[in-house]
């Protein structure tokens, strides 16, 4: 069968299995975006900017497992596009951009609208192409969808120039295809498998520390299982939350910066630690010369490149989380040696000690003034735990993080590793795309929420009913935070002022708008606009100006020297403002 | 420590801005890097000299390894291996110098490739350091031009690096 080249693109999404494309037209994609209109099997959502398409490809990704596909323009529409790839990138997310570029013979000559998408793009890919053949557009597309999805999950980005699309060749969508550098991924070694086991049954005060790679492995059943097996603690980072249950009495909650005070301290007490799919990033380690000194380190990753990276790891395990866990179940199952009963006790004993610091309290006596956190708890409730919720970043994405309590995985949507603000308005379109019965709420801040707000938008024009939860303090709380601790008190611009009435707002693009002042008014509010299951309602909490991110890890410090809430809470007396080393 | 990184890379465009790129971007240092295509023409062969611990070489190998245009390396310091390195040099050559400098091309067994009135462009392959000395041994106010191609290397024995 002869098609033009955009055909065939348009084709191959289709043969890849993908059902939904974020994008934005413009000049060198004209022809793509034709082949798109003369189909029904690929459905293309209009965004209003760039970066929109791909946190809301992200979302899409994030909540599925399926690559998020965006397509769209040259020069200023792949730039456009450049922070969400970068989001995607640095979690891992499986994403294929489709970038249109200048005609061939134009490239290099600085025409109208051409930039080097792949030159811009090459250190926040998995891979990209400049497809430079008509013939080779089928080919590089099931490349690109490999690569996305297979490992260690990526963004690619595929640039086709316009005069490509137009070209017309024999369409033929390859079965096979063979990329001689791009291994599969292999099981794991038995005999680190057994090292990994060995050193878990002799442990005495062990800790399973997991992030988001469980997750990308679909590994949370074997996670758990494994935690339950042994009976050991279980902590999952800011981008595994979800993969081990937040109310189960094994999990001690989240780690790293504003993590709990017991895992934390459990993690610099441990001594064996094994992490699955996590990368001892600096949020999680702190100061990495003094990360869990005594601690025989476990690292199951299926990127070769992140053992030993930051933190030496003595047992190096490289495999699909997944595979691997299932290795070590079944090494486990059989093995004749039982974790030291006594010896775990004590350790638990320990770690509850740790845990009566309740290092999440707040104050929340006021009726005058609403705290974030109550906002996040309350919606917990009114959602019953099962809501997909999307954050952007800052102080309200800790919150969301350490309160909302997560029990599945693909339910806490979040730029993790670059904190991206504008990503929880369009990463929640996808979610929502993907999961029209579910209920999707986008945790947000007045800051960041305005940086992709064009997108209100975009969920008017598909009827995406999500709910805006705007944490709104006045402050770029975050950035507050941190000049208030590290600054003394010199508020740099970090004050918002002639912030927007976000009911006007809101209502202005056709949605509801809501303003709640008063603790008592939260939970009604909530439940009023969950009830309108038809409608994105914008919430607009107005909530305490100075309250902060607690307990924290200054960056650059041990775990073991936390800040704790001084204001608050039955640690009040060994903390101070400045923070107490806590031995 | 020193380390020098044979790597086996898909002869396709941006390759070579693939892994320069992975350098720049993670602060790893490039000594010299010369790359060249291989008698299959598909691939390159590229050797990257650089700086670093050896954690900081054990990361360069893995973040090398996952770029999907490397088929395949090697870090040749890790075990035996020869490395050539050519240099071209033009030096002033007039009166008694003539003699002189052709006497000292001789002792480092270099070859003279060109002879005007006035100058010498002598061409000398070995170890870095083998051409460093040459430099050395020439007056500084004689060397008018020097062309150097950075190491290559390949392993001693029969191990090889193939596709």
């Amino acid at each position: 069968m002869q098609l033009t080249g955009a055909d065939i693109l348009i084709k191959s999404l289709h043969e890849s299995g993908v059902e939904v494309v974020f994008g934005y037209p413009g000049g060198a994609a004209l022809h793509l975006y034709d082949a798109m209109y003369r189909q029904d099997k690929v459905k293309h959502y209009l965004v209003r900017h760039e970066q929109g398409a791909t946190h809301a490809a992200d979302g899409y990704a994030r909540s599925t497992g399926k690559p998020g596909v965006v397509l769209v323009t040259s020069g200023p529409g792949v730039t456009n596009a450049v922070t969400g790839i970068a989001t995607a990138y640095m979690d891992s997310i499986p994403m294929v951009v489709i970038s249109g570029q200048v005609m061939l013979p134009l490239i290099g000559g600085d025409a109208f609208q051409e930039v080097d998408a792949v030159g811009v793009t090459r250190p926040i890919v998995k891979h990209n192409f400049l497809i430079k053949n008509v013939d080779d557009v089928a080919s590089t597309m099931k490349k690109a969808f490999h690569i996305a999805t297979t490992g260690r999950p990526g963004p690619v980005v595929v640039d086709v120039p316009k005069d490509i699309t137009a070209q017309v060749t024999e369409y033929i969508w390859p079965k096979d295809i063979n990329i001689r550098s791009y291994p599969t991924t292999p099981d794991a070694d038995v005999g680190q498998v057994n090292k990994a086991v060995d050193a878990l049954l002799a442990s005495r005060r062990p800790v399973i520390y997991s992030g988001g790679g469980v997750l990308l492995a679909d590994a949370e059943e074997e996670l758990i299982e494994m935690v339950r097996l042994l009976g050991f603690p279980c902590t999952n980072t800011l981008m595994g939350l979800g993969a081990y249950p937040y109310d189960d009495s094994l999990f001690i909650g989240m780690l790293g910066m504003h993590g709990t005070y017991e895992s934390n301290m459990a993690m610099h007490d441990a001594d064996v630690i094994l992490s699955v799919g996590a990368r001892f990033d600096d949020r999680i380690t702190g100061e990495t010369g003094t990360f869990a000194p005594n601690a025989t380190i476990i690292h199951i990753d299926i990127d070769p490149a992140q053992i030993s990276k930051s933190i030496h790891a003595h047992i190096p395990v490289v495999g699909d989380a997944k595979q691997v866990l299932q290795a070590m179940l079944a090494t486990l199952r059989v093995a004749k040696a039982k974790p030291n009963e006594a010896a775990i006790k004590q350790w638990w004993k320990i770690i509850q000690g740790w845990r009566a610091k309740n290092s999440y309290a707040y104050d929340n006596s006021s009726e005058e003034v609403i705290k974030p956190q109550f906002v996040v708890q309350k919606l917990h409730e009114v959602t019953h735990g099962n809501a997909f919720i999307t954050a952007d970043v800052g102080q309200h994405q800790m919150f969301a993080a350490q309160f909302y309590g997560f029990n599945k995985t693909r339910r806490w949507i979040n730029s993790g590793g670059l904190g991206t603000m504008g990503f929880g308005l369009p990463s929640a379109m996808g979610v929502k795309i993907a999961h029209p019965d579910a209920d999707v709420a986008c945790v947000t801040g007045e800051g960041s929420i305005v940086m992709c707000i064009q997108e209100l938008s975009t969920c008017k024009q598909y009827d995406l009913p999500i709910k805006i939860i705007n944490l709104n303090n006045r402050y770029l709380g975050m950035v507050r935070q941190w000049q208030e601790f590290f600054y003394d008190r010199r508020y740099s611009n970090s004050y918002m002022d002639s912030i927007p009435d976000f009911v006007k707002l809101a209502e202005a693009y056709g949605h509801v708008g809501m303003q709640i002042t008063k603790p008592s008014d939260v939970e009604g509010a909530l439940k009023e606009a969950f009830v309108m299951k038809d409608r994105l309602v914008f919430m607009d909490f107005i909530t305490d100006q100075k309250e902060n991110v607690y307990p924290m890890i200054a960056a650059g410090k041990a775990h073991n020297e936390m800040h704790l809430r001084p204001d608050f809470g039955s640690d009040s007396k060994s903390s101070a403002k400045s923070g107490t080393k806590e031995k | 420590m020193r380390h020098i990184i044979s790597i086996l890379l898909e002869n396709e465009a941006g390759a070579l801005s693939r892994v320069s790129g992975l350098f720049s971007a993670r602060g790893y240092n490039i000594e010299s890097l010369t790359v060249a295509p291989t008698n299959d023409s598909t691939l390159s062969r590229m050797t990257v000299v650089t700086r670093g611990s050896d954690k900081v070489a054990d990361q360069i190998v893995k973040q090398l390894n996952k770029l999907i245009d490397v088929v395949k390396l090697a870090d040749l310091t890790e075990g035996a291996h020869i490395e050539r390195e050519l240099m071209v040099i033009k030096v002033a050559a007039s009166g008694t110098q003539r003699e002189e400098i052709k006497r000292l091309v001789d002792i480092f067994r270099g070859r003279i490739l060109d002879v005007t009135e006035s100058t010498y462009i002598v061409e000398l392959t070995g170890t870095s350091e083998k051409l460093d000395a040459l430099i050395s041994a020439l007056e500084l106010t004689d060397i008018i031009e020097v062309v150097r191609s950075g190491p290559t290397g390949i392993a001693r024995g029969v191990s090889a690096l193939k596709a």
